[in-house]
């Protein structure tokens, strides 16, 4: 009882202490560059100047946090990188020829490009099966509402689902994961999956593929409902059949869609770090880039200097769809 | 057209087929750990769910009362009572000496090693008749049994982790996380967007870019240097580094890009003439935003605060690393990683921990899907 008081006062604080900070300063603003009150030529140059200020309180905020937490850990983190574990001593390059010789750096690397390479390939597919199939058949919503679920659960939880499923118990005794059940019912010998190198990735992935499938096939469902008839129509009466028409009619059509769903994804998939955490911490050769980060930052102390250059590295990988978004968006604003 | 053209064809069974198929298996493991959360904790660790609805055998040992309380009738020593204890099982195979605990079935009557017999009837009944008067110190007769356990569904496990695993308080710690962690980000960015999108000022297409390019940065980017910053800021003012102002504060800035970009796609596409009428009418920009901007608003705002409700109420890292894993500090998400190391192999704990964990995002979800796919779709459809 007393920490759901507690709870609930440091939240109204929070809360109210946003809003008092957008009353207070309009408040303020008008009270010295008064509107009315004085004789006209004053008042309009009051105006004026306060129309000048007035966006930049409404953005103070925004701007502000946006600049300590976003823009000020990139300069940091190329600081640091160039620093020891406690960032006070300059190290120069250590760092970066440390991890180029760092194996479970590499692994890691190696293991973020498998997880690139698949997860966002089947997501999307799977998505753009379920989108194409479901618009088709009555219960589709239903269908479409229980396959994009997964989406509002979390990293974890997800990840305790599919432990249970891949739950592993000695050969004899009575399996309780449904993914041994399944091997032993069909006469396979029961393995500990999470501890077999390489599959254990792709047993990871999975985790990630169910719960990104529903964000392809909502966004693809709504790009396939925007493809005009017309060019359905053509195809139909020139004898095309559902599965020409799919690939060679409506494919084409949302490449754009696919491209963003794909890239959305990919994102993501770079900063994969509660599943692998939950599932096997790295260990087996799991170990992806943010979960090493991760144990850098408190490893032995915490060493900040080998921690922001992985950091910087999971960066560098986003920059390029961090141009592709920003030139896209210029383009979208000219065309308004 | 087309939709119809394929109805008549038969390859509508094939379609009906295949989603019902990705939907079971879409939706299979998180019914699983439903089922799982709510069986008995003994049947959970010895039998798979999809077996819940069927009666599950075990073997037990059954230790008996003190010998010498037997009672004498018709010249022998006699102690009775059932193996259940409340009654409920049946027994399908019972034995006195562990080498061979499925010698008998129920109701034949075995040659105990100590001199007597031993009986049990189906329903768990036993008699254990000696011929010798038992000595006083004689302790207590093991009996082996296989049970039929009838299926039992409980509510016991969640009393469990509520109570004794720190689920409850870890519930309150992400409740006071998760709900200002969503409303002061779409306060701040509520306004940014409004400026963004209607207010003339120097420089307002640059910030737009720089939002749109801080909407991929890696939160990873970001941990170190915070809690550098976090960590100086405590020990000059005297302050703990690991607050909840801290997490709100992380939250808003790694939320605010993507707030700022829907909220001002949103706002920019409301008609001109409604704020022109009342700029008219003498209303300045804050009455405008207030009275105006907010109400009608209101979609994008609804589709923002599910994604950041949902993403802060999932998230683990940043709690973990701003609010630290202090006992009484932990998050949802963060015990559960917790408890999936200490308590790896209860899986009674373990599936009702993580079905109070997502029950709030299910609830979320299947009530306000409509604004959830509305806020996918301008967040990535429109050039994101």
């Amino acid at each position: 009882m007393q920490h759901l008081v507690t709870a609930l006062i440091t939240m109204l604080i929070g809360v109210g202490g946003a809003m008092a900070y957008f009353y207070g300063t309009n408040v303020a603003l008008d009270r010295i560059f008064p509107e009315k009150g004085s004789d006209g030529l004053k008042a309009s140059r009051n105006l004026r100047r306060a129309n000048a200020i007035r966006p930049w309180l409404f953005m103070l905020p925004a701007i502000v946090i946006l600049a300590v937490y976003l823009v000020y850990p990139v300069i940091d983190s190329i600081w640091l990188s160039f620093h020891d574990k406690s960032g006070e001593y300059y190290v120069g390059l250590f760092n970066y020829r440390w991890l180029l010789r760092d194996g479970e750096f590499r692994e890691s690397l190696l293991n973020n490009f498998l997880w690139l390479l698949i997860v966002p390939t089947l997501s999307t597919f799977f998505g753009l099966v379920i989108a194409a199939l479901a618009d088709r058949i009555w219960w589709g919503n239903i269908a479409k509402s229980l396959v994009f679920m997964p989406m509002a659960i979390s990293f974890v939880g997800a990840s305790v689902i599919w432990k249970f499923i891949y739950d592993f118990r000695p050969t004899g005794s009575s399996q309780i994961g449904l993914l041994n059940a399944v091997v032993v019912a069909f006469g396979g010998q029961p393995h500990a999956w999470m501890t077999i190198p390489f599959w254990n990735n792709i047993f990871l992935m999975v985790i990630l593929i169910w719960i990104q499938t529903g964000f392809a096939m909502v966004i693809l469902s709504a790009a396939l409902r925007s493809i005009s008839d017309e060019t359905i129509e053509a195809a139909v009466i020139d004898g095309a059949s559902g599965l020409q028409i799919f690939f060679k009619i409506m494919v084409p059509q949302i490449w754009g869609t696919i491209a963003v769903v794909w890239t959305t994804i990919t994102i993501l998939v770079l900063k994969v770090f509660d599943i692998v955490l939950a599932m096997t911490n790295g260990q087996w050769d799991t170990q992806v880039l943010a979960n090493l980060m991760f144990e850098w930052m408190f490893r032995g102390g915490g060493d900040f200097g080998r921690g922001a250059t992985i950091a910087l590295v999971i960066m560098v990988l986003v920059v390029p769809i961090m141009i592709w978004n920003i030139r896209n968006a210029r383009k979208e604003m000219e065309g308004r | 057209m087309f939709a119809s053209s394929l109805r008549r064809s038969p390859l509508t069974l094939v379609v009906h087929l295949s989603v019902l198929l990705l939907v079971v298996v879409w939706t299979i493991p998180t019914f699983g750990l439903f089922v799982s959360s709510i069986r008995d904790k003994d049947q959970i660790a010895v039998s798979g769910w999809w077996t819940a609805l069927a009666s599950s055998s075990h073997n037990e040992v059954f230790r008996t009362p003190d010998l010498a309380k037997a009672t004498e009738r018709n010249g022998k020593f006699v102690l009775s009572g059932n193996v259940f204890g409340d009654g409920s099982g049946s027994i399908s195979n019972f034995g006195d000496s562990i080498m061979k605990p499925r010698a008998y079935a129920p109701g034949a009557t075995a040659k105990m090693r100590r001199g007597g017999t031993l009986t049990i009837a189906k329903n768990g009944d036993y008699t254990i008749a000696l011929d010798d008067k038992p000595a006083a110190d004689a302790g207590s007769a093991r009996i082996f049994y296989t049970a039929l356990v009838p299926p039992k569904f409980t509510l016991a496990n969640y009393r469990e982790v509520l109570t004794s695993e720190g689920i409850g308080q870890s519930f309150l710690n992400s409740l006071t996380v998760a709900v200002p962690a969503t409303i002061i980000p779409i306060l701040i960015a509520a306004y940014a967007a409004y400026a963004l999108a209607w207010m003339r000022f120097p420089g307002r297409t640059l910030l737009i870019a720089v939002v749109v390019g801080l909407l991929v940065v890696p939160l990873q980017m970001s941990l170190i240097p915070l809690l550098k910053l976090y960590n100086d800021i405590g020990r000059t003012f005297g302050v703990p580094a690991q607050t909840y102002v801290g997490v709100w504060l992380a939250h808003t800035g790694f939320g605010l890009p993507l707030a700022i970009y829907l909220l001002r796609n949103y706002i920019a596409g409301l008609p001109r003439e409604i704020m022109e009428s009342a700029r008219v009418d003498g209303a300045s920009d804050f009455d405008i935003f207030l009275k105006i901007i907010l109400p009608l608003s209101f979609p994008a705002l609804a589709s923002f605060a599910i994604f950041q409700f949902l993403w802060t109420w999932n998230d683990l890292l940043v709690a973990l690393v701003f609010l630290g894993t202090g006992n009484d500090k932990l998050v949802l998400t963060a015990r559960l990683v917790n408890l999936l190391g200490s308590r790896g192999n209860n899986w009674e704990i373990l599936t009702a921990s993580a079905f109070v964990t997502i029950i709030v995002p299910l609830i979320v979800f299947f009530s306000l899907q409509r604004f959830l796919v509305r806020g996918l779709l301008a967040g990535s459809v429109k050039g994101g």
